[in-house]
């Protein structure tokens, strides 16, 4: 197939984060060829700040080198600008007459700083802040001259007014407004703000309008004079005083602009052929000027451009944060409030410290931290994601910890770390790690950490403070991620719930008709996305669906759980903790036959085998089967056990028979694949010796019935069991433990706990279900008995199927 | 040049999925892709000596069951950012049946 030709004008950030995720979704689409006027390759403009305080080189900071354009086959022309763009003949054309057709055009021309009209604005000396050529004469300026002035008291300007200082030059801060960072900050924050930048040795003029730059001797700027007459010295003049969409090329080929390049939702200028993406585009009356907007677009645009035209972009809620060394500011969403909030404030000053809510309604509707902006990502996310706050809003002040949402590790403030500090508990990594891969990788994602440090990649506790740590690094160009519309995996685009319900709505039955239906990207999927989908599948039409044994995890494969060694073990099923002196004899025995070298007692209250060999696995079960015993899921994102205490049979202060509930319970649920563990525990009586508070279905007897708690967990982050109802009898135990089930079964996504799952959609959402709708309870719970019966014992059949075996039989091939 | 054995049958590995074979070499895995490829690697992960074999296979890549790596079948290359590798041996297949060559 002949490629088509896409032409890119502009080379910066927006435009090769388009390319990077359109080679991914369509490799072979496109011939690309680049125009950038800048004679260097994408580099990382928001790290401009860094160089010129001397904290990173301009090495550090190229983001796409040369070889990724040659790998990609890029056609890559640096230092020409294109002129023209001829819509007619499809072609763009350059200054110095260089011609490119194209079948498709992105223009990624970027944004310009805003020059004050007044006299001397040409002046030598006098530069805007925007490249590295703005930032190597900043460093070239400080070298040989003393009194600096920044004209504009934005982001942009601090950060050029603080590396100027570090650079040891006599920096003054002119500004317009106020106070400082008015777009940004509400006066307090600012107030706040300045005074620690001046005890930097930054000075402020604030209110101050520019009337003329004056010339000096030498024909270099040399002072600067305001409207009312004052006027200092000055031999380096930077405005940052905002920034201008590139339009004109646009405007010159006739394409719609307004502020910027006018698109639609999917990025598309006027002219069909022709997309935009960046600081140059106008999406509806907007032109972002921060990063991570710019690579939601990239994200769409791409998308379109590969044709398979899913997802729009529909604009982006934007946070701040100020890159200078030992400061800490953040602000996102309406900071200063208004007709219809309400502020929640918390004010130190002495201690530097200032943080304002402002909420409306349910929701979060904007906030600046100042001095302690270790939860600026996480109220971005609650901001961004419109989550309810009613439950929480006692709290909120006090940040993500005091929420608990948080594992262990979320304790420590990530920019208070030593580098030598352990981050990642699971993986051994140090926050020293992390921060460099962010650096030298040019990372803006927690999935990007995760891929190259391994970093929150096991249990996950770590994430928060691997999302503190992104934020304090890159600033502004963190993305954080929306935790509600995540896709599933590389893979595919959809969410777990697009997934879960085009299963049920479509009646798909296998993986490969899924994978179709759902047009996946890869042939098979992956490791993350193929036992998910299986799961959704066996869950939503059991007995219907196939269940894919290659899509599960080997322990679910091999009905066993693979240690580091890669023997398994095994743990016989114990109903309710119960056994007999038989049972052990038959135990004892298999662990002497195949030589089990370690026994012990699980934290389920089970004997665990561990150490055995694949190929004895069907023995082992065979031996055990003989003697009645069947194995146990201790294994599986599956039931696992019913722990239980001695309860009313001995104990002199039980109620009810835990014992004989527990065992009731664990047969009633044998076989019950879940997305993730399942662990139970029946107390007869409230000193709760089974320690039913911590397990996703608790069950506490008391004398006139049972207390059932749901939602509780003991592990990475612990969880205290939520009351759900008090019931009556063993009978009712069952319908609303299993109905709460098969609730969780048919609504959780792919590995969320009761736990994660009760948080999402709340308490009262499954008490409604379950308590309050005695119909809706009596069909979640026929359907989960209908589910689970006539279930396969896997072990038995391990044993009998040849078919079966062969999973454990080993293949040899002589020399 | 190649001294072929004879491995099994082609059906002897199911689909996406693999096989262990004991060998002088030591442990190898023989995997059979969606598209009845096979492919050969020692059964270890170049990360921390995991069994490849017991992996989940998904088109010419096969995830380390231990801490998730992603090594390539025809390369036995770990997928970047992760760095190793993996002996590969030669293997065909001929009507049903497939052959290794140690």
């Amino acid at each position: 197939m002949k490629k088509h030709k896409l032409v890119m004008v502009g080379n910066g950030m927006a435009g090769c984060r388009t390319l990077e995720e359109l080679i991914k979704l369509a490799p072979d689409l496109y011939e690309i060829t680049v125009f950038g006027a800048e004679p260097h390759p994408n580099y990382n403009r928001i790290l401009l700040s860094p160089v010129l305080a001397g904290e990173m080189t301009l090495s550090d900071i190229v983001l796409n080198d040369l070889d990724w354009y040659r790998d990609n086959d890029i056609t890559l022309h640096t230092g020409k600008q294109v002129t023209k763009i001829d819509r007619k003949a499809r072609k763009v054309i350059t200054a110095d007459g260089t011609e490119a057709e194209y079948d498709r055009l992105l223009l990624a021309t970027g944004s310009s700083p805003f020059i004050l009209p007044v006299p001397g604005k040409d002046l030598p000396g006098v530069i805007a802040y925007r490249d590295i050529a703005d930032t190597e004469s900043m460093i070239e300026a400080a070298k040989h001259h003393s009194h600096a002035v920044v004209i504009g008291a934005g982001l942009l300007g601090l950060e050029a007014a603080n590396g100027l200082k570090l650079r040891g030059m006599d920096v003054t801060v002119v500004h317009l407004a106020d106070w400082i960072m008015e777009r940004q900050l509400d006066k307090t924050a600012a107030d706040l703000l300045q005074t620690s930048l001046e005890a930097k040795g930054l000075k402020f003029l604030l209110g101050k309008q520019t009337a003329e730059l004056v010339a000096g001797e030498s024909g270099r700027v040399a002072a600067i004079r305001f409207k009312d007459g004052v006027g200092i010295p000055a031999d380096l003049v930077v405005m940052a005083v905002g920034i201008r969409p590139n339009t004109a090329l646009a405007e010159s080929a006739g394409i719609r602009c307004e502020r910027g390049i006018v698109v639609d939702d999917t990025l598309q200028t006027y002219d069909p052929k022709i997309y935009a993406v960046g600081e140059c585009v106008a999406h509806r009356g907007v032109a972002y000027g921060l990063v991570a907007p710019l690579f939601e677009q990239a994200k769409v645009c791409a998308n379109h451009l590969a044709q398979m035209g899913i997802g729009r972009y529909a604009g982006s809620v934007t946070s701040t944060k100020l890159k200078v060394t030992g400061i800490d500011v953040f602000s996102a969403g309406n900071f200063m409030g208004g007709e219809g909030t309400e502020e929640i404030v918390l004010s130190d000053p002495s201690g530097g410290l200032y943080k304002k809510l402002v909420i409306q309604g349910d929701h979060l509707a904007g906030a600046v931290l100042y001095g302690d902006t270790a939860d600026g990502a996480w109220y971005f996310q609650l901001l961004k994601n419109k989550q309810s706050i009613a439950e929480i809003r006692d709290h909120l002040m006090f940040g993500q910890n005091h929420v608990g949402d948080v594992g262990h590790a979320g304790q420590v403030k990530a920019a208070a770390m030593a580098d030598s500090a352990e981050v990642c508990g699971c993986n051994g990594v140090c926050k020293g790690d992390i921060v460099k891969a962010i650096k030298t990788h040019g990372l803006f994602t927690v999935e990007d950490v995760r891929k190259h440090t391994k970093a929150s990649s096991s249990c996950g506790s770590c994430t928060g403070l691997v999302e503190q740590l992104l934020a304090s690094t890159v600033g502004g160009a963190y993305q954080p991620s929306d935790s509600k519309n995540k896709p599933v995996c590389g893979c595919t685009d959809h969410t777990h719930g697009e997934v879960r319900a085009a299963i049920r709505d479509q009646h798909l039955l296998n993986i490969p008709d899924t994978l179709r239906a759902l047009g996946w990207k890869t042939p098979n999927g992956c490791a993350t996305c193929r036992p998910a989908l299986n799961y959704y599948l066996i869950s939503s039409w059991p007995k219907e669906a196939e269940d894919d044994p290659q899509s599960r995890f080997i322990n679910e494969r091999a009905h066993a759980n693979i240690q580091r060694d890669g023997t398994f073990s095994v743990v016989p099923r114990m109903w309710g903790g119960l056994t007999t002196p038989n049972e052990l004899r038959v135990i004892a025995d298999v662990a002497e036959k195949y030589q089990v070298p370690t026994v012990k007692m699980t934290g389920g209250a089970r004997i665990d085998l561990l150490g055995i060999r694949k190929s004895d696995l069907p023995n082992v079960w065979e031996d055990l089967g003989k003697a009645g015993l069947v194995s146990g899921h201790a294994y599986g994102k599956s039931i696992r056990t019913v722990k239980t205490c001695v309860g009313a049979e001995h104990c002199r202060f039980g109620t009810q028979l835990s014992l004989s509930m527990g065992v009731k319970l664990e047969k009633m649920l044998f076989g019950m694949w879940a997305p993730h563990k399942v662990k139970l525990a029946v107390s007869g009586c409230p000193r709760n010796c089974a320690e039913a508070g911590i397990k996703d279905v608790g069950v506490i007897g008391v004398d006139s019935g049972y207390e059932l708690y749901v939602a509780g967990n003991g592990g990475i982050k612990t969880e205290v069991a939520m009351f759900m109802c008090k019931v009556n009898n063993d009978s009712e135990v069952l319908e609303y433990s299993g109905s709460f089930l098969q609730l969780y079964r048919e609504e959780a996504y792919y590995l969320e706990r009761t736990c994660h799952y009760v948080a999402r959609v709340g308490l009262d959402y499954v008490k409604q279900n379950i308590v309050a709708d005695a119909a809706r309870r009596g069909e979640l719970y026929e359907r989960l008995l209908y589910s689970l019966q006539d279930y396969e014992d896997p072990w038995a059949n391990a044993v009998a199927q040849p078919a079966a075996r062969r999973e454990y039989e080993v293949l040899e091939v002589n020399a | 040049m190649n001294d072929w054995k004879k491995l099994c049958a082609l059906d002897d590995i199911p689909r996406l999925g693999s096989r262990v074979v004991k060998s002088p070499k030591g442990d190898i895995a023989v995997f059979r892709t969606a598209e009845d490829d096979i492919f050969a690697l020692h059964d270890k992960c170049p990360h921390k000596g995991g069994q490849l074999s017991q992996g989940i296979v998904a088109g010419k890549v096969v995830t380390c069951p231990m801490h998730s790596w992603k090594i390539q079948l025809e390369s036995g290359e770990a997928m970047a950012p992760d760095v190793g590798c993996a002996h590969s041996f030669a293997v065909k297949l001929e009507g049903e049946t497939i052959w290794i060559s140690l």
